[in-house]
Formats: C-alpha cells, sequence, structure tokens
C-alpha cells in the first residue's frame, strides 16, 4: 500500500504539468483577445492629419488656405501647475473650467494626451509659448484650419466642421473616424473627396508610463499623410469681390458666368459672411448666431432662392414662338392694354420693339400662339398640347430643373406642367386663359438666378450652354485634371436668337441705359419681379459683348425697385470691370449711386 | 583516487545537464527582460540583471564544486546542526534583518542580500530525513504525527512572522514527503477538499453552499446504510465543511493582509479590476497570452519588456518566456521541468539508504510546489505569491539553495553503493 505511493506522487506531478499546459493552449493559441489586449497595451496610434487642398480662383490667387493653430494637448498625469490662477488667465478660462478640463482628459487616460485647449491662433500662441515653459504636463501640438484671406464666396466655397455622428454612421467606406473634419456645405462638401487629402498614421510602442520606445515593426506598418488635391475655381477674386461690395446691404444674388464654358465667374450672395467665421475655435457660436439671423446669410441664394422671373421670360417666349414658326420677326401685335396692362410708348410693335419695350400684350399674344396652335379643336386639350410643347422647350432652356451645378443644395424651381393644372382645376378643367400668365414670367412659374444666368450664356452662345461649375480642374501632384462638362443644346435655331439678341441690344439705350459702357455692347433684359406686399424686386439679365461674349449675368436685388435700376447698374459695372479690368472715372457715378442704394437698411 | 573513482562518473549527468540546461534558458530570459533595442547592452554587462545573474551563477559553480568535495556523510551527521543554525538564523533576521517590500526576512551586508528562508528549505529537507531515518516513526498514528510535524512547522512560524506567507506556503510540500513515509491518505483528501471548498466558498454564495452541504449529508444518510458510525461520519462531515465555509470570510478578512486579500479576489476575478489588484494577473496573463503558439521571437518580446508585467525578472520570469517563445517555448520548459522532477523521484527511489530517499523527496515537492505556484500565478491559477521559479528567476540566493538542494541530492546519489541498508 504504501509501496504504491512512490506512484501517486509522480503522478500528481504530471497532472499539474498537463493542467498547466492546457491551461496555457486555451491562453495562447485559442484565445486571440490577449493578442489584442497586447498590442493595445504597446502600441500608440498616431495619427497625422493631412493637409486639406488648397482653392484656387481661375488666375491662380488663393481663395482658401490653411493656417496653423495650435492645439494644447494635457497629459493628467505630468501635470504641475503651481500658480492655477496665473495659469488659467494665460487662457482666459476660469479654475473650475481648468478643473473640468483636466477631470476629463483623466477620465480618457491619465498618460496619453488628451484636448486641453483647442486652435489657438499664431498670435495667440507666441503670446503663451514662453510662459507655457513654466507648467508641466501641457503640449502644444500644431494643426491647421482653413483661411480666407479675402473673406469672400462665403457660401460657395462652404465651411468644414467636426463629421457628425449620422454621417459617420452612413459613412460605408469607413474613412471618417470622430473628431475629422468634412465639408459641410459648398466646394468643401461636394469636393469633399480630392479636398480630404488621405490620413497617415504611425504605430509608435509605448511602455507602461506612456514613454515612447521606438516604432512598431520598424514603420512598416506606417503610412505618411496625403495631402489633399487642390481645387482650381473658375471663380475669378477680383470680379467676386467687386460684386460682393456693390451688393453691400442689399438682399440678393448675382451669378456671373462665362457662356463658351459655362464656368461660373462669380456668384454672390448676399447678406453673407466672413467664412472665417467658420474655422477655428469660434465656429460653434458663430454658427449659432448666423443660423438665428434672419436675414439668412447661410442661404445660398443664387442657387436656392426662387424668384419669378418677370420679363426676363419674354425672350424665352419670343424663342420658343419663332422656332415654333408661330410668329415672324415681322408679327406686329397692336398694345391693347385692355388685355394686360403695358407700359412705354409704343402701340403696334413688332418682335424687336416688343422686346425693347417689353410688350405686354405682344407676348401674351405670342404665348396664345404658343399653346394654342389648333391641334385640337377643343381649346382646353389645345392648350394642354400646347403647354406640353412648352414646357419641352423649357425643360431644354434649363428650368424647372436642376442645371447640375458642383454645389450641394441646388432648387429647380418651378415650371408648370399640365398635371399640375389638373390637379388644381381638374382634369382638363382649364385652357390659355387659366394660365396666361405664364407669358409675361408671372404665375406660378419660378426660376433660381442661376437658371436666369444660365439663360443668359444660352443667347450669348445663340443656342446652347455648358453646364455651369464653379470649378474647373484639380490639381493633384502629379497632374492637372481638367474637368469636363457636357454641354446641352437647346434645339432652337441660332438664327431666332439674333432676333432677340439684336433687340436686347437696344435695352441699353432705352430702359437700363444706367447700364450702358463705351465699347461694349452689352445686351440685357431688365425684370422687375412683382410682389403683393412689399416693393418690386429688381432683376437684370445680360451678357457682353454682343459678339464673341465674354459674361453673362443675372443679377437680383430684392425690395429694389424696377430692372432698368440698380440690377442693371450692378450688370454694368461688374461687364465693365471683367472686361476692362475696372471701371471708368466717368461711371463712378454709377457706382456711387448703387452704393447709396442700400436697401437693407431701409427694410 | 583512480580515474573509475573519481566522483564525476558516479554522478548523474542526466540531472546536472537538466541543471545547466534551465539555468542558461532561465539567464538568457532574463537578458530578454532587460533588453531595450535602442540601447543594446551585453548580456555580459554587468549593468544589467543578466550579468548580475551570472556572478550568481558562478558562485552556483563553487558550491558544485565545494558540494561534491566535502564528504557525503556530512550532511547526514550535521542534518540537525544546520537546521538548528538556520531556524538561528530565522530568529535572528526576525529582530535584525531589513524590512524589503514587507517581508523582514532580509539580512543586508553591503551589495550582498541574504535570504536564511530560501536555505531553510534545505537544512528543514535534511532534518526531515535525518529524523526519518533514524527514528522509526509511525506516522499513522497520531503520536507520530505529532512528533514530526514540528520540523516543518517551527520554520513555517517563523517565516510567516517574517510576513512571507509565500516561502512559508513551500513548507507545506513537505506533506508529500510525509505521505510517502506513510502519512495516512486522508490528511491529503482532507486538505485538498478545505482548498476545495475554500475556491468554492469565494465563487458561489455560502448559503447556498451550506444548504447544498446540508441536503448531500441528508441523503447520504436516507439512502446508504443506517449504521451508527456512518451516521456520525456524515454529520461530523457536514459540520467540519459548514465549519470551513464559515471560516473562510473571517480568515479572508481578518487573517489576511489587504494586499493577500486582493491577490485572491484578483484569482476569482481579475476583471473586477484589472488596473489595480488585478493588474498583475490581467498583465501576465496577456504577456504570455499574446505569445501565440511559438511567440514573438528571442528579444522580440514587447509586454515584459515594457514594463507592463511588474517582478517580470524575479516572479513573473515565466511571462518572458509565454511571450517571446510561444506555447511551444512553455510546452518545452515545463517537459523539462517535469523531467527535472521525475528524474528527482527516480534517483530517490533508487536510494539504499532511507535518509538519502527521504531527501531526495523533499528536493523534488519543494522544487514541484515552486514551479506550480509560480507557473500557476502568473496563468491564473494561483493567487500572486512571490515565490521564484527554480533556476529562472533572477536572484542569487534563490538559485543557490536551489542548487545547494539539487546537488546534495547528486553528492548523496553518488555514493548510494557507499551506504549500508538499514
Amino acid at each position: 500500500m504504501i509501496k504504491n505511493r512512490k506512484y501517486y506522487i509522480p503522478a500528481i506531478f504530471i497532472v499539474v504539468g498537463i493542467i498547466f499546459l492546457i491551461k496555457l493552449f486555451s491562453i495562447q493559441v485559442m484565445d486571440s483577445r490577449y493578442k489584442l489586449a497586447a498590442e493595445n497595451n504597446v502600441i500608440n496610434k498616431v495619427i497625422e492629419y493631412p493637409y486639406r487642398g488648397l482653392i484656387y480662383d481661375r488666375n491662380n490667387k488663393i481663395i482658401v488656405h490653411n493656417t496653423p493653430t495650435y492645439d494644447i494637448m494635457v497629459v493628467p498625469k505630468e501635470v504641475q501647475v503651481g500658480d492655477t490662477a496665473k495659469f488659467c488667465s494665460l487662457f482666459d478660462i476660469t479654475r473650475e473650467e481648468f478643473e473640468n478640463k483636466v477631470a476629463a482628459a483623466k477620465k480618457y487616460s491619465y498618460i496619453k494626451q488628451s484636448l486641453f485647449f483647442p486652435q489657438l491662433s499664431n498670435r495667440e500662441f507666441a503670446s503663451i509659448q514662453d510662459k507655457l515653459i513654466e507648467y508641466k504636463g501641457f503640449y502644444p501640438v500644431a494643426r491647421t484650419v482653413r483661411n480666407y484671406p479675402d473673406s469672400v464666396l462665403a457660401n460657395g466655397l462652404g465651411y468644414i466642421g467636426e463629421v457628425s455622428k449620422r454621417q459617420l454612421e452612413r459613412d460605408t467606406s469607413n474613412y471618417y473616424k470622430s473628431g475629422d473634419y468634412i465639408g459641410i456645405s459648398g466646394m468643401e462638401a461636394a469636393y469633399e473627396k480630392e479636398l480630404r487629402g488621405k490620413r497617415g498614421v504611425k504605430y509608435k510602442l509605448v511602455n507602461v508610463r506612456g514613454i515612447e520606445k521606438g516604432s512598431f515593426n520598424d514603420g512598416r506598418f506606417d503610412t505618411a499623410s496625403v495631402p489633399g488635391n487642390n481645387l482650381i475655381s473658375s471663380i475669378d477674386l477680383d470680379l467676386q469681390k467687386y460684386a460682393e461690395y456693390l451688393m453691400k446691404d442689399k438682399v440678393g444674388s448675382i451669378v456671373a458666368i462665362e457662356p463658351s464654358t459655362g464656368e461660373v465667374l462669380a456668384l454672390v450672395s448676399s447678406p453673407s459672411y466672413d467664412p472665417n467665421q467658420l474655422s477655428g475655435r469660434k465656429y460653434s457660436s458663430n454658427f449659432t448666431q448666423l443660423n438665428q439671423d434672419s436675414l439668412k446669410p447661410l442661404f445660398n441664394r443664387p442657387i436656392m432662392a426662387t424668384y419669378r422671373p418677370g420679363s426676363v421670360f419674354k425672350l424665352v417666349q419670343s424663342l420658343i414662338a419663332l422656332q415654333e414658326g408661330v410668329i415672324t420677326p415681322a408679327t406686329r401685335v397692336v398694345c391693347n392694354r385692355g388685355i394686360i396692362n403695358c407700359h412705354g410708348a409704343h402701340t403696334n410693335a413688332d418682335l424687336h420693339d416688343a422686346i425693347k419695350f417689353s410688350c405686354n400684350p405682344y407676348f401674351y399674344s405670342t404665348f396664345r400662339r404658343i399653346i394654342n396652335q389648333g391641334k385640337d379643336p377643343k381649346m382646353n386639350v389645345d392648350s394642354r398640347i400646347g403647354l406640353k410643347t412648352w414646357d419641352e422647350y423649357l425643360y431644354k432652356l434649363g428650368f424647372g430643373r436642376k442645371l447640375g451645378v458642383d454645389i450641394p443644395n441646388e432648387q429647380k424651381g418651378l415650371v408648370p406642367e399640365p398635371s399640375y393644372y389638373n390637379r388644381y382645376y381638374g382634369e382638363g378643367g382649364w385652357n390659355f386663359y387659366t394660365i396666361y400668365s405664364l407669358s409675361i414670367g408671372e404665375g406660378e412659374l419660378l426660376t433660381t438666378p442661376l437658371q436666369v444666368a444660365n439663360l443668359a450664356a444660352i443667347l450669348a452662345n445663340r443656342g446652347y450652354f455648358i453646364r455651369p461649375h464653379l470649378v474647373k480642374g484639380i490639381d493633384t501632384p502629379d497632374s492637372y485634371l481638367k474637368l469636363d462638362y457636357n454641354r446641352e443644346d437647346t434645339g432652337i435655331n441660332p438664327e431666332h436668337f439674333n432676333t432677340v439678341v439684336n433687340a436686347m441690344a437696344e435695352i441699353v439705350n432705352g430702359t437700363a441705359r444706367v447700364a450702358k459702357v463705351d465699347d461694349i455692347t452689352i445686351c440685357g433684359k431688365t425684370g422687375t419681379v412683382q410682389n403683393k406686399n412689399s416693393y418690386d424686386h429688381s432683376a437684370f439679365m445680360s451678357f457682353a459683348p454682343k459678339e464673341n461674349p465674354k459674361i453673362a449675368l443675372s443679377v437680383y436685388v430684392e425690395n429694389a425697385g424696377w430692372g432698368g435700376g440698380v440690377a442693371a447698374a450692378i450688370s454694368g459695372l461688374l461687364i465693365e470691370k471683367y472686361i476692362k479690368g475696372e471701371v471708368s472715372e466717368n461711371r463712378a457715378w454709377v457706382e456711387n449711386y448703387v452704393m447709396t442704394k442700400a436697401y437693407l437698411k431701409n427694410l | 583516487m583512480s580515474r573509475q573513482d573519481s566522483i564525476w562518473n558516479r554522478v548523474d549527468w542526466l540531472l546536472i545537464t537538466l541543471f545547466f540546461v534551465l539555468v542558461i534558458f532561465g539567464w538568457l530570459n532574463i537578458y530578454a527582460v532587460g533588453y531595450d533595442a535602442e540601447q543594446v547592452q551585453s548580456i555580459f554587462s554587468f549593468d544589467l540583471n543578466s550579468g548580475k545573474q551570472l556572478i550568481w551563477i558562478a558562485g552556483s559553480v563553487v558550491l558544485i564544486i565545494v558540494i561534491m568535495i566535502i564528504d557525503f556523510r556530512f550532511f547526514d551527521s550535521f542534518a540537525y546542526y544546520i537546521y538548528a543554525g538556520f531556524i538561528f538564523m530565522l530568529i535572528l533576521v526576525l529582530l535584525f534583518g531589513t524590512e524589503i517590500a514587507g517581508n523582514k526576512s532580509w539580512f543586508v551586508l553591503g551589495p550582498m542580500r541574504l535570504q536564511p528562508s530560501e536555505f531553510t528549505k534545505f537544512a528543514t529537507a535534511l532534518a526531515v530525513a535525518k529524523f526519518f531515518s533514524t527514528r522509526n516513526v509511525r506516522l499513522d498514528q497520531f503520536s507520530g504525527q505529532i512528533q514530526s510535524a514540528w520540523i516543518v512547522l517551527l520554520p513555517i512560524v517563523l517565516i510567516v512572522m517574517q510576513g512571507d506567507v509565500g516561502t512559508a506556503m513551500v513548507f507545506l510540500s513537505f506533506i508529500f514527503v510525509y505521505y510517502r513515509e506513510g502519512l495516512p491518505t486522508y490528511y491529503l483528501i482532507i486538505g485538498t477538499s478545505a482548498i476545495a471548498i475554500f475556491i468554492l466558498t469565494l465563487l458561489i454564495e455560502p448559503l447556498y453552499l451550506t444548504i447544498a452541504v446540508v441536503v448531500l449529508g441528508v441523503l447520504l444518510i436516507a439512502f446508504f446504510n443506517k449504521r451508527k458510525k456512518y451516521i456520525v461520519m456524515v454529520i461530523a462531515g457536514v459540520v467540519g465543511v459548514i465549519g470551513v465555509i464559515g471560516s473562510v470570510d473571517y480568515l479572508i478578512s481578518d487573517v489576511l493582509k489587504p494586499h493577500q486579500q486582493n491577490r485572491i479576489k484578483a484569482l476569482i476575478n481579475p476583471d473586477a479590476d484589472p488596473l489595480g489588484f488585478g493588474w498583475n494577473v490581467t498583465q501576465s496573463k496577456i504577456a504570455i497570452g499574446s505569445g501565440g503558439s511559438f511567440g514573438k521571437g528571442f528579444l522580440e518580446g514587447t509586454q515584459t519588456k515594457f514594463d507592463f508585467v511588474p517582478e517580470q525578472s524575479t516572479d513573473f520570469i515565466f511571462c518572458t518566456i509565454g511571450e517571446e517563445h510561444g506555447w511551444m517555448g512553455s510546452f518545452i520548459l515545463i517537459i523539462l521541468f517535469l523531467g527535472l522532477l521525475l528524474r528527482i523521484l527516480f534517483i530517490a527511489e533508487r536510494q539504499k539508504g532511507n535518509f538519502a530517499r527521504i531527501y531526495g523527496y523533499a528536493v523534488a515537492c519543494i522544487f514541484f510546489v515552486h514551479f506550480g505556484i509560480n507557473i500557476g500565478m502568473t496563468i491564473g491559477l494561483f493567487p500572486v505569491a512571490g515565490i521564484p521559479l527554480p533556476f529562472f528567476s533572477y536572484g542569487g540566493s534563490s538559485l543557490w539553495s536551489f542548487t545547494i538542494l539539487l546537488f546534495v541530492l547528486i553528492k548523496l546519489d553518488a555514493h548510494r553503493m557507499q551506504v549500508l541498508t538499514r
């Protein structure tokens, strides 16, 4: 019995050895959690944020660039602040805020850096840099913020902000991490993928006290950050600045397009804001303030505001009627002011004069000829057929749809279709007499300033347009990538355009004399958007010069009276500025006239 | 002395080889712990633990030669004197020792630090061997148990008084020696059961456990024989178990020190406070677990190198093996240790004299308890106790004491033919 015990003892030893081997097998081979935990222990992932791409204007002037800022980071374990009050005064924070910030950092980690104070500007940082050395545990980390040297084009450029929770959830590519910046509106949002660049990652080994011990795997998994690509915008910075200057204290918008390319030369939404406000530390408080402003500075009027087009639409009616063959340039209509009111000294105008004098009865009649072409004996059915034809032309002319400009939130306006009236008046319960207001650009029609500027470009091109856009090309480190935008034809005969354009050329000698510029033939059309309860909006659509046009414009100034006034004046100034480079001395009075019209102050 | 008679021809070379393999494997690991890729120093540099360990190893070789030269009868004859000497040292260290890390178990002489309790294991092994080989003690009788128990209990009491529960625990290994010499089996069963119930109490609500034990007792009485003696035994057992359950709370909160309480809590649930009392066990398991099947490679470990595992060159040296050499390395290490233990038992059993046999068992059991507790604690199977892994852990006292333990056995074994059977 006792003899057997010499076998029991080694058996116990062997059993313990096997238990150890099984346990070791389970934690070393079967369970991968320990490997992850080990990596979390020693690998400190340091993100290298890329430089966001810059934005240049068409003449390679900088519109948006990055300026360095400094985030002050804190390592709670190392914090040694002798005089808290003195330290707090550096950052202009209270003792309580200081303690909260440090407590929040401790919650994250004792030994890793957390953000203590964000985005000190170069100057602010310089002023505290020397003093900061006296306090242990605080480290400056250089980052960049967007900076706008000329403070223009706020709504076109858009802004960037920290990526939201919802965006993170929707991001299927898993590119973004909490705390990243993302373009939120304008070009910043539309060209986010080009601008953002590629984040770099460095894996550093750290010991138990958080002290760096070299790179992980000799940096084999490290990636360098790649700066974002630069955008070459079509914007003419000088023109943009001047246009914004002219729109001071007015509500409205300006769109200037180079007709031959569809490039947007200037895009003004007024009132606007200084884009620098939405960059940097004061972002959220400034955003709240702008968002609550009753004049809606964040509302991008050129592509989002919709107005009834008014008299500008008479050009559209002319083109459609000529193409449909229901009138000729020689067609005369008696100015019967009994049907629809009119203005100016004319009685029996032909098309040329009708455009020149903006004769309402003429276009009433013209529109009727388009709508009721006698294709069906029943008036209501005939009207439906006519409206459908008319709608098709409007679509080709870029109305009632998004033009596809390369910034977000474009509105499509409204071109009523037969179904639209059917809904109001019942199936077939309407005819020409129901919809005649459309003839002079009133009624249900709604257009954006961009669509009207595009119409000016179509007229300038005598029949086609290129999709309007704000970005010409993308400048990558290796090459310049020119972006292609498709050309759309209206299907209207160029000769009909000549008829209309010839009439437009005389407007600056007539109703819009204020827009007249020496040596440049400006073709334009006034528009007056009538408002029921307030002052009319002043609108002017134009392009210049008549031959080989360089610029097409739409200008809207809200509650500023008739189109031949301030809108025409602004148009003339911008055309002169763009084509000649500056506004001549003898037209300084026009600028003066525009600048004294501070409509915003009268509201 | 003829060549045939040379001591080196009679020693057990397998055991000596195992010894050197373990010592060198351990030494390389001590270097790996202190290795800094950005500031590479030679393994022989005396700035590093590996360099210092080399001195201890050299000292061990000197000790080995001395042991081989001394007459083998010395250990038998002087067993009680050596034992008495170290018991005296344990008392001295209590009076004049220096407290390091909460334990008053060190003599500090200039740069040297000596831990008498390390060597007391050897002295106790000699004394136990001497005791059982010279007297006819009946371990199956209570009087015999009482007579022999004091040899082990005396150093245990003194070492616990120093505050070094871990080292004291090692002396419990002698229960296997006593068992081999005739201690009734139920001592082992009762001891193991008490530990099992203790752990169960920590895992399960004591009230439920008590109810379960009572129900089990009632069932045992109801369904098996109804003899009076049997019923009394079952009732005694149930009362005993309930006594253990009741004492757990008292033991943990009143007898154990807070850090010892935490070590037990960490064993039961290390995730409860991974940054506090669970830190050692959690980090130790992370280091070992991250080694995978084949490890990260020699000097490539990150967890042990960057100080995530505390006490890595001494008590937690096994983490480095687990991390850098993976499961394969751990397997080899455990096989080496099992080989060492089984070889010692084999040698013990082939002795003609009782002294050498009993001493051999004592050596095996001491090594086994060190091996079991040390590796057990690094992989979360045993509460953290500060006892070294034989031949691996950095430190002179432990290396020398293990060397003496082993080579005295080798010396005795070499002369086994000269011993007359009693």
